[in-house]
């Protein structure tokens, strides 16, 4: 009994560790950062006098950060999107037990194990658009021309496309009061599809891998059963293949949700703010207010901004999941 | 007879178009492998922008010796950065799991998820102070008079310690979490018949979950040196001195400067990819397994 307990106590030193580290670099630092938001500090000398909610005041009202909730909001959705039709997509055509599937999984998780750096380098060159005026083309736009496909300017095009107020449906919203719904900040970028589609290239085959784990779990027997009774293929996945997929698809708007809320890499190593800020995030926002502008408490409260709108997606999961493996 | 003809052709027809889908697919995924490969191959002379489908006339290794002279002191600091944190995160990673999953004690079941919550957040949100508080072991460090020869190993702003330390310090959530859901699949009563054989808390480890840890060691290692290998943000921010730069960083700077050329960038990159990729190519089944662990149910 006695050792017992002397175990007891060293299984708690043993990851107190662990412990205050989380404590301190985790919660401690985002109270720091909280507080830094609330402060004066602007300029490379600390200075953390109280200045109140001024910073978020300020931030909210920048017309770059209005820019970048929208291109955030276009990013994730769209984003999330692409890797949900692809990832599923290319599972259900793995998942029907043909040749080389092993080959055909591993060559579509690839991209998973590069960085987001080597990415935005490789996808930079591949859409650099050349010159489509003098016909000096570069990258895809190089196939695209050759097939004789519309040409884009990608990550360099300043396009926004938006309800046009002096449109049918501009006009009409106008009269009903939401004539703030046709302007360039509810619009969509056009530069942020280059991004979009170089975080699909490598983040769908982590979807593809999901789902094609959700689709192993099902039993075959289920599949049959709807067969025998007449069920078409179709009818099968929509009514007995898809429901039971569904936490997967939790899971996956979760995981790429949360990291297209936080994405900064591959829009620092593609394109940076781009064009009338087209590709501009928050996180990149918050990297060069804080670290090339030194204006640290404003910088504090666009990743204070990052934390609370990254936690809304991630707490709910978390207390769920953890409650569900408790029952378990 | 006919009917079942024509089901075989629909069956046969059904299953090309598969394979036409998952061809067409992996188009998507290598056409950046091809260019990354053809442009690496091409010389100086060669390499225009307009040419990029282009196979190379002469294959010639000139950009990758051009890249690999620019980035090799960057990749000696990532080897120096990644190996160590890699191994010391695994080992604290298995100590927490082992803690939580056979040693549980009241109110572990709340903590494991406040721990999660760690390596979900924007690290921007603790990017402030940590560079305050780095600076700061710097500054103690000098006011101690740490000798010149260990400075190295001072876990401070600026130095590959401190960023090896960062790297360690949130990675705790993910290694504890693959191990202690690793443990939690060893059956208590191996842990309880030892216990009744006399062994201690350190001994149970050591006799009954470390020998049995190998797979889950694979998977924790292969993830963090992965994860910390491509990391870039911390990279970016904590090292301002050029020369402790990892290769992720220096290949941000080399693609930004307008001096090199685009070949050697590409070429530059596909070598910086090539640890992991080859992490990948030989070792990619537990790298599946961290991957889907990252989404909690491991």
């Amino acid at each position: 009994m006695r050792r017992l307990s002397w175990d007891r106590i060293i299984s708690i030193l043993l990851i107190l560790p662990s412990i205050l580290a989380i404590a301190i670099f985790v919660y401690g630092f985002i109270a720091w950062s909280g507080w830094v938001s609330l402060s004066n500090w602007d300029g490379l000398r600390p200075d953390l006098s109280w200045a109140g909610f001024v910073n978020y005041a300020k931030l909210f009202a920048t017309p770059r950060f209005q820019i970048d909730i929208r291109n955030t909001v276009v990013f994730t959705t769209f984003f999330l999107g692409a890797c949900i039709f692809l990832g599923l997509g290319i599972a259900i055509l793995l998942d029907q037990g043909i040749r080389g599937e092993n080959f055909f999984r591993s060559l579509f998780l690839f991209p998973m194990a590069i960085s987001f750096i080597v990415t935005g380098v490789t996808w930079r060159w591949l859409l650099a658009p050349g010159d489509p005026a003098t016909g000096r083309l570069t990258g895809i736009n190089v196939l695209l021309g050759n097939l004789g496909l519309p040409l884009s300017r990608w990550y360099t095009d300043p396009t926004v496309v938006y309800i046009q107020p002096t449109s049918a449906v501009g006009q009409f919203l106008q009269q009903v009061g939401l004539g703030f719904l046709t302007t360039p900040n509810f619009g969509i970028p056009l530069a942020m599809f280059s991004i979009v589609i170089a975080a699909t290239w490598q983040m769908s085959g982590y979807v593809m891998a999901m789902y094609l784990a959700g689709l192993r779990s099902i039993p075959e027997e289920m599949r049959e059963a709807a067969r025998v009774d007449g069920a078409s293929e179709w009818q099968v996945y929509r009514h007995i293949v898809f429901p039971l997929l569904r936490p997967v698809t939790l899971s996956v708007v979760i995981v790429l949700g949360h990291i297209s809320l936080k994405i900064f890499d591959l829009v620092a190593a593609m394109s940076k703010k781009g064009p009338g800020f087209a590709t501009d995030v928050p996180a990149y926002f918050m990297f060069e207010t804080t670290f090339q502008g030194d204006h640290y408490s404003q910088g504090a409260s666009i990743a204070i901004f990052l934390l609370v709108t990254v936690s809304l997606l991630v707490v709910p999961y978390l207390s769920y999941s953890t409650r569900r493996e408790a029952e378990v | 007879m006919k009917a079942a003809q024509r089901h075989w052709w629909l069956r046969h027809s059904s299953r090309l178009g598969i394979y036409l889908a998952l061809l067409a697919a992996s188009a998507f995924y290598l056409l950046p492998v091809y260019v990354l490969v053809v442009t690496s191959l091409k010389s100086y002379a060669e390499a225009n922008l307009a040419g990029m489908w282009h196979l190379p006339s002469a294959p010639s290794l000139e950009s990758f010796l051009r890249a690999f002279e620019q980035l090799r002191p960057h990749f000696r600091n990532s080897f120096y950065l990644t190996i160590p944190a890699t191994l010391l995160s695994s080992l604290l990673g298995s100590v927490n799991g082992y803690v939580l999953s056979k040693w549980r004690f009241r109110g572990s079941e709340v903590l494991f998820p406040i721990m999660l919550f760690g390596m979900f957040i924007p690290y921007q949100s603790i990017l402030i102070p940590l560079v305050q508080v780095l600076q700061r072991v710097n500054e103690m460090a000098e006011a101690l008079w740490v000798p010149a020869a260990l400075r190295g190993l001072v876990p401070g702003y600026g130095s590959i310690a401190g960023l090896a330390f960062v790297h360690i310090v949130y990675g705790i959530p993910i290694t504890t979490l693959i191990f202690r859901n690793y443990y939690a699949t060893v059956p208590n009563e191996l842990v309880e018949a030892a216990k009744i054989d006399g062994a201690n808390i350190f001994k149970v480890y050591r006799w009954v979950l470390f020998p049995l840890s190998m797979p889950a060691f694979a998977v924790v290692m292969i993830w963090q040196f992965t994860s910390i290998w491509n990391e870039f943000l911390f990279a970016l921010v904590l090292t301002q001195n050029p020369a402790i730069r990892p290769v992720t960083v220096a290949l941000y700077n080399l693609a930004g400067s307008y001096i090199v050329e685009w070949n050697v960038q590409m070429a530059g990159a596909l070598l910086a990819a090539m640890p992991t990729l080859l992490v990948y190519i030989f070792l990619g089944r537990f790298f599946m397994r961290g991957l889907l662990a990252g989404a909690l149910k491991g």
